[in-house]
């Protein structure tokens, strides 16, 4: 069969990629730095398959989290030529043969693009993300129009990968706003005609360090690597809290 | 570190969860997850929950499992199957409940669409029984079992790699775990203790599984002298893109897609005179196989097309947008006016764990349960996928069987003391750990890695002959002389994600050697498992599912008889 000669084998590659990683271990340095690598790549490759060519092949001390390598588990995101991005989702082709890889801002960093994510997992959760609905539900599926199910499918594709939050310079200077993230996964709860606990969490987001910390600087919107308008769901929530609009 | 649970999970994916939330409130219960919980493989599933809730049209609980044992080339237990059918209406209705965000009729009602190989009446015609939420079930299944675990405050391990099963006396007490931010080594002692870490789609080349799908629970358990089940039925997704193995849903054909070849012929009226693109994957992997085989793959060479361009740009944005997004993505070509080049892609292993139907790992050919321990999702094998595994039947799985290892697991607890711990028991463990980062072998992990993904892909993927398997253990001998001698850059504690994967290649070369010598064994065809010199069905001789054990001088095998309940098996023609 052909499959030795489909790419990835290493035998047949269009170019040479400079990667300039900010490597950074906390038992052994005592601050960042960058350190350069060249990896074998084509342009349809995606900086994760970079990011691997160098561990495999050049210096396996590197660290990063990946795992589905095609943009739905959300753990490689990076900063990426100074834009925060998924690493299986920025093609060579787009990002350029010259690559600059951070890890994310915002977050302390554990060891090179590897951040401590609990204090993201920690806002999350401070949003009650679970359907609140105490009354006892019918035999079959509660029901539910296309039309209410589509007011909240936007906030539905969240991934939890901390693009937006850590692209957010809101939450660079002050990690105790709560996030683009977490109110985008507090919409598709606010916004789903099955749940009761809007004025539970519309509550936590009235607050200073909620929904009027945003300064809609948009950061977040382009960051998504899901394109969840991120900007219109806090636009959304902070609408409902001043007219009621739900 | 120590830790005592009642009961301990490993596997954060939608079974693992699934059995957390079933044992809320009747015991104490961890999950051990190598990677945060929402990053597991259930999240990338796409096409749908199969279910026979009969919201589109009529359809029968009945029909499902049939479809179900004849997908399975007759070799799924058909108790199991019923049972994971009829109770698949109520697991769907709970997913809703718990608030997943299913896609909707206009009366309001979950929708419903084709999927391959799922008919009405018995085969008659395809049938919409495929539950969905666009085309990111997976997404949302994964997403709300993880909120209803924080609702209801589940301690979670993020983070650590379970690398050892603790057995004392026949008994499962617990399991060890390495912190993946430490280095740190930690026991968890348990009264009982469920694996649910996924496949291992990893040891091929072309796959859609994720880097981390390793095969680290069937690994261990085989290491620990367990038998593992129908190893050799690895299933091939017929429509991965070209080269990336990024799945395109099989919802997509539900939807209305077509497969073509480079004469642009929709090819599978040849194959499937009846259900046609909506065949079982083994049938249509097979089937492109031969024609890329026979010159009409697209400009003669190893791929074909699914065409999507006749069903509209509302359709695609509306049911399929993250696969169009894939498409735009990786290929930049807009699904909408060009068809996309797809090749069979190695995504699925039917075989396992073996387990009884309440999730009980059992450890030899009459079906004995090892006291304690328990198995469900892709690592397991009830078997109710046998030879081949239907779409959107891996999310019934997860969910059904998920929730009766816990119902199971909750009794368990119950009636049971925590067994004491043997001596040492991060021994194993922690001895590997050392000899991998202090070796000066000078072996790249990588490269042996490398190697056994592109030998599987060529020599045991979906056509296999003596020759070519023969060649194969020939060459995994070599692979696995030369991992003893891999060596690490990073000595480290922190985050040492190096060793981690070397570690995760030990496995990968265990479990090829299982598929291996149960592929070879099996003089058969049947399902995904297709051998060019055995190319017919063989009941007389090999019904029956396939038992390796780990021993000294290699692999035993052995056999336990298909539980068959209502249908004999018949020529599989679709």
């Amino acid at each position: 069969m052909l499959w030795h000669l489909a790419p990835g084998a290493r035998t047949k590659h269009d170019m040479q990629v400079n990667l300039r990683i900010k490597r950074f271990n906390p038992d052994s340095e005592k601050k960042p730095i960058f350190r350069n690598y060249t990896a074998e790549a084509e342009p349809t490759d995606r900086v994760l398959d970079a990011l691997n060519y160098v561990k495999w092949y050049h210096d396996g001390t590197l660290a990063y989290r990946r795992s589905c390598a095609h943009g739905i588990c959300g753990s490689d995101a990076m900063i990426i030529n100074g834009v925060n991005r998924l690493a299986c989702k920025a093609l060579i082709q787009d990002v350029g043969t010259h690559i600059v890889i951070e890890p994310i801002a915002g977050f302390r960093v554990l060891k090179d693009l590897i951040v401590d994510t609990e204090p993201f997992f920690e806002q999350y959760r401070s949003i009650l993300p679970y359907l609140i609905n105490d009354d006892p539900p019918p035999i079959k599926e509660r029901l539910q129009s296309p039309e209410e199910r589509e007011l909240f499918d936007d906030t539905t594709k969240c991934i939890l990968c901390a693009s937006c939050t850590a692209s957010c310079p809101i939450f660079w200077y002050n990690q105790a706003y709560v996030g683009p993230a977490a109110i985008v996964n507090a919409h598709r709860f606010i916004f789903d005609s099955r749940d009761e606990g809007a004025a539970e969490r519309l509550d936590i987001l009235n607050s200073r360090t909620g929904v009027w910390r945003c300064r809609t600087i948009f950061n977040c919107t382009e960051a998504c690597p899901r394109e969840i308008e991120v900007t219109r769901a806090i636009e959304d929530v902070k609408r409902a809290l001043l007219y009621g609009q739900i | 570190m120590y830790h005592r649970h009642d009961a301990v999970i490993v596997g954060a994916g939608g079974a693992g969860l699934r059995a957390a939330i079933e044992l809320l409130g009747k015991a104490d219960v961890g999950v051990v997850s190598k990677l945060y919980p929402t990053r597991s493989h259930t999240g990338t599933a796409q096409g749908g929950i199969g279910a026979a809730l009969g919201n589109e049209e009529p359809d029968d609980p009945q029909w499902h499992a049939f479809d179900t044992v004849k997908g399975s080339d007759y070799l799924g237990d058909q108790d199991a199957i019923e049972t994971m059918c009829y109770e698949a209406v109520q697991a769907v209705y709970d997913l809703e409940h718990m608030g997943l965000p299913f896609s909707r009729r206009d009366d309001g009602r979950i929708g419903q669409r084709r999927f391959g190989g799922h008919t009405r009446n018995f085969g008659e015609a395809p049938v919409m029984r495929s539950c969905y939420a666009a085309d990111r079930t997976g997404h949302m299944i994964l997403q709300t079992l993880y909120q209803q675990c924080i609702k209801h405050n589940v301690t979670f391990y993020n983070e650590y790699h379970v690398l050892d099963l603790i057995v004392n006396d026949g008994v499962c007490c617990g399991v060890v775990a390495y912190e993946l931010s430490t280095g740190e080594l930690h026991t968890f002692h348990a009264k009982t203790v469920l694996f649910a870490t996924g496949g291992f789609g990893k040891m091929y080349k072309v796959t859609s599984n994720a880097h981390s799908l390793t095969g680290d629970g069937l690994a261990v358990v085989y290491r620990r002298g367990l038998p593992l089940e129908d190893m050799e039925f690895f299933q091939f997704h017929p429509t991965g893109i070209y080269k990336m193995g990024i799945l395109i849903t099989e919802g997509a054909r539900g939807e209305g897609g077509i497969l073509l070849n480079g004469l642009g012929e929709r090819f599978m009226e040849r194959y499937a005179p009846t259900i046609v693109d909506l065949a079982p994957r083994d049938v249509i992997s097979r089937a492109m196989y031969i024609e890329i085989r026979e010159g009409r793959g697209i400009e003669g060479k190893d791929y074909l097309y699914l065409d999507l361009t006749h069903l509209g740009r509302d359709v695609i944005e509306k049911k399929l947008p993250d696969i169009a997004d894939f498409v735009r993505t990786y290929l930049g070509i807009d699904p909408v006016v060009k068809p996309i080049p797809i090749q069979p892609t190695a995504h699925y292993g039917m075989g396992g764990i073996p387990t009884d139907m309440d999730g009980r790992v059992v450890i030899d050919e009459v079906n004995t349960p090892m006291p304690g321990f328990y198995s469900a999702g892709e690592c397991a094998c009830v078997s109710v996928h046998g030879a081949n595994r239907l779409g959107t039947n891996s999310l019934v799985d997860i969910q059904v069987f998920g929730k009766r290892s816990g119902v199971h697991m909750a009794e368990f607890v119950k009636g049971s003391d925590f067994k004491p711990l043997p001596e040492d028991p991060e021994g194993m463990v922690r001895a590997e750990v050392e000899r991998l980062k202090a070796n000066t072998g000078g072996e790249s992990a990588a490269k042996i890695r490398a190697e056994l993904q592109e030998e599987m892909m060529d020599k045991a993927s979906v056509f296999r002959d003596v020759d070519h398997l023969k060649a194969m253990r020939a060459k995994l001998d070599e692979l696995k002389d030369r991992f003893r001698k891999v060596s690490v850059e990073d000595k480290g504690d922190r985050y040492n994600t190096e060793v981690m994967e070397a570690y995760e290649l030990g496995f990968l070369l265990d479990l090829a050697d299982t598929l291996l010598v149960s592929a070879e064994a099996r003089t058969e065809s049947r399902g995904a498992h297709y051998r060019e010199d055995y190319p017919t069905r063989d009941d007389a001789n090999w019904l029956k599912h396939t038992l390796a054990y780990k021993t000294d001088s290699g692999i035993r095998l052995s056999y336990k008889p298909v539980t068959i309940t209502k249908w004999e098996p018949k020529e599989r023609k679709y």
